[in-house]
């Protein structure tokens, strides 16, 4: 502000350097030198930020199967070869992209859903009645989100493994481990629900139950009780407040929470590493992860980086579009503790 | 803005409606008693024994299970476990030095790179926003492989771009950083009692990409809730640019960053997938967090007993971490009520 009042003392160039570059007709001036710097800052940062997504970008668009000898960040050809050798053969073994796509898929909104259906009437309970065991129960509920997913992976693999059909021969079906079949009888395996997505489903609801239901009660705890007050004045009974004024009140928190459960599962590692040994009940990130780990070597990049864009870009799309709502949620919530 | 939300009105409890809540319990509390609460004792009874691959048929009803009391646990302490490079200490101080370092590098960066962004008549602001949220978007174990690659010692782009700026200052070989790979620490003394190896390095830039812009999108959040007389009347003052930072910035970002410091701690101090991803552990379980040990306890080495302890243990850890950090919140929800 100083400067401006006196540009006819100072030279050309000074004046130059020192001319408001802020646009808008309000608020403090920023001279060129300083909006230059800031641009020039504000470029590292970007290149910093653009450095891997487009070295990945780049090796995806490759039909060169070899790894690069010079670094290379702008895409010098836009083959889709990559691409198409991973939707066509994603692994040596004999499964489709479209089945790996339909398990991660599966696995990824059954969870979402599961628990949130799951959970809103608790958070509701939590948020709105007051009754004798709350505190017992909310620390209840609560406790397991003090443990990472990985915790309680022991125990899940251990009974779900125990769960089994045998088939016992003569047409004697026995549910393990609450029948077994006659003694000295083996029997076959039928099926294993260690050894299912529906095992590691359920593997994945006990971590994500807990966090739907704070997420939710966060939410249900910020929407105003006036609505519900005047509801209950013209003789609504709770059950109708429940389903009639709070559910559609929560509609986009509802959203939120089953879009966070979807992209937190569907990037899913840990548990259907553990539990999953068939190849046709593997999923995307699974895949990804055979791609890196010890047989890296043989598999070329650029069908990895491939991979890498195809597992991340549901999960940038979804983000970016309620990226207001999620980091929203996660703050506040946080600040609640 | 926060204690507004917190504030719960008393609800009116009417008697023929007492069980009300219990019902809407019921689905949740069903639910989790049979895959939460059930496996947690389970957890607890099977840290007691040698349970192993030969049990994994008949669990608990094994003939050949032994109960051996608390000799998962001793054996977990004093590094009695058949695993190698194993000692639970190391680990555990690393997975707090591991975490603590990140937010120390995020949190500032964060904010530092939200006031840029803020500042008023930056041109392109709009395309920078954009552009920094991406890593927020990407999931981290995508970030982890790619790094991981990143970080190959023969053909990763890091050893390619840091031959690239060697050659802009005349340099001639080609750099070969064996980064994920080489056990020698290169900064002996940083940490006593445990090595960090260049492995450590690597994932800290990794994950410096991943964790920043989040702290960012919150700092920025709250920059714009700071009332824009404040600066106004700092500059009638007379206050210096830094001055305005460290009075008015600082102190009023504080609220907001705290609770995201909190958050971005857990998340690190359990970052699984990244770790798992990144180095696997190594190199010679270097770079092990608890989380990533407990899943090699179970998936590789199949000491189902010892690992049971060792999440018995995890869970016992994240609760004094959850006492400590909930401490600090509180303490700083009570700050923005002065």
């Amino acid at each position: 502000m100083a400067n401006s009042s006196e540009p006819t003392k100072k030279n050309f160039l000074l004046r130059f350097l020192t001319m408001n570059t802020n646009g808008a007709l309000s608020g403090r001036s920023l001279p060129l030198y300083k909006q230059l710097g800031l641009q020039l800052l504000s470029l590292v940062i970007g290149f910093e930020v653009m450095f891997p997504i487009l070295y990945i970008i780049t090796l995806s668009f490759s039909s060169k199967s070899e790894r690069p000898s010079t670094l290379q960040l702008i895409p010098t050809e836009l083959s889709l070869t990559a691409y198409a050798q991973v939707l066509d053969r994603p692994t040596a073994n004999p499964v489709t992209f479209i089945e790996l796509l339909k398990n991660s898929i599966l696995l990824s909104m059954g969870v979402g859903l599961i628990a949130l259906l799951v959970a809103v009437t608790a958070a509701y309970a939590f948020s709105r009645f007051n009754f004798k065991l709350r505190q017992v129960l909310m620390v209840l509920v609560f406790v397991p989100l003090l443990m990472p997913a990985v915790g309680l992976a022991t125990p899940l693999y251990l009974l779900m493994n125990s769960f089994r059909l045998m088939n016992c021969g003569g047409g004697a079906i026995a549910i393990n481990p609450f029948f077994l079949c006659a003694p000295g009888v083996t029997g076959t395996l039928l099926f294993n629900l260690r050894d299912s997505l529906l095992g590691v489903g359920i593997a994945m609801i006990s971590g994500a139950l807990p966090f739907a239901v704070w997420n939710l009660k966060g939410y249900l705890d910020t929407i105003p009780h006036e609505l519900e007050e005047a509801a209950s004045i013209d003789g609504a009974d709770p059950n109708q407040i429940f389903f009639m004024i709070v559910l559609p009140l929560a509609i986009p928190q509802l959203a939120v929470t089953f879009f966070l459960g979807f992209i937190g599962h569907w990037q899913e590692f840990a548990m259907s590493w553990l539990f999953l040994t068939k190849p046709e009940n593997y999923t995307l990130s699974m895949t990804l992860y055979n791609m890196t780990g010890q047989y890296a070597n043989s598999i070329p990049w650029n069908r990895f980086a491939a991979m890498s864009v195809i597992v991340a870009l549901p999960v940038a799309v979804i983000y970016i579009a309620l990226q207001k709502y999620i980091t929203g949620g996660l703050t506040s919530g946080a600040v609640k503790g | 803005m926060t204690t507004l939300i917190t504030k719960i009105e008393p609800p009116k409890p009417r008697i023929s409606k007492a069980l009300l809540p219990y019902l809407y319990l019921l689905p949740a509390f069903l639910v989790m008693g049979v895959i939460t609460f059930y496996p947690l004792v389970y957890q607890l009874i099977v840290s007691f024994t040698d349970f192993q691959t030969k049990d994994l048929r008949l669990g608990l009803n094994s003939p050949v299970l032994n109960f051996i009391g608390l000799k998962n646990y001793i054996d977990i302490f004093t590094a009695g476990l058949p695993v190698q490079n194993f000692e639970f200490f190391r680990i555990l101080i690393y997975n707090f030095w591991w975490a603590i370092t990140n937010v120390m590098l995020h949190v500032p960066a964060g904010v530092v790179i939200a006031v840029l962004l803020n500042s008023e008549g930056l041109w392109f602001k709009k395309l920078y926003r954009a552009m920094y949220i991406l890593p927020v978007v990407v999931p981290p174990l995508v970030v982890a492989t790619v790094w991981r690659n990143i970080f190959d010692d023969q053909y990763g782009a890091m050893n390619q771009f840091l031959t690239t700026i060697a050659q802009l200052f005349g340099g001639t070989e080609v750099v070969h950083i064996r980064w994920l790979t080489e056990y020698a620490p290169p900064i002996p003394w940083l940490l006593p009692g445990g090595p960090l190896t260049k492995a450590y390095y690597a994932m800290m830039i990794a994950n410096f990409w991943l964790g920043w812009p989040f702290m960012t999108v919150v700092a920025t959040g709250a920059l714009q809730s700071i009332p824009k007389d404040l600066y106004e009347a700092a500059d009638i003052d007379g206050a210096s640019g830094s001055q305005k930072f460290w009075t008015i910035t600082v102190p009023l970002l504080r609220p907001a960053m705290i609770p995201a410091a909190v958050y971005g701690f857990t998340l690190s101090f359990n970052l699984f997938a990244f770790v798992f991803f990144m180095s696997g552990g190594g190199p010679a379980r270097s770079t092990e967090i608890l989380v990533t040990f407990a899943y090699d306890l179970v998936r590789n080495l199949r000491l189902f007993g010892a690992a049971a302890a060792f999440s018995v243990i995890i869970f016992f850890v994240g609760t004094v971490v959850f006492l400590i950090t909930n401490r600090i919140t509180r303490a700083t929800e009570s700050y923005t009520e002065i």
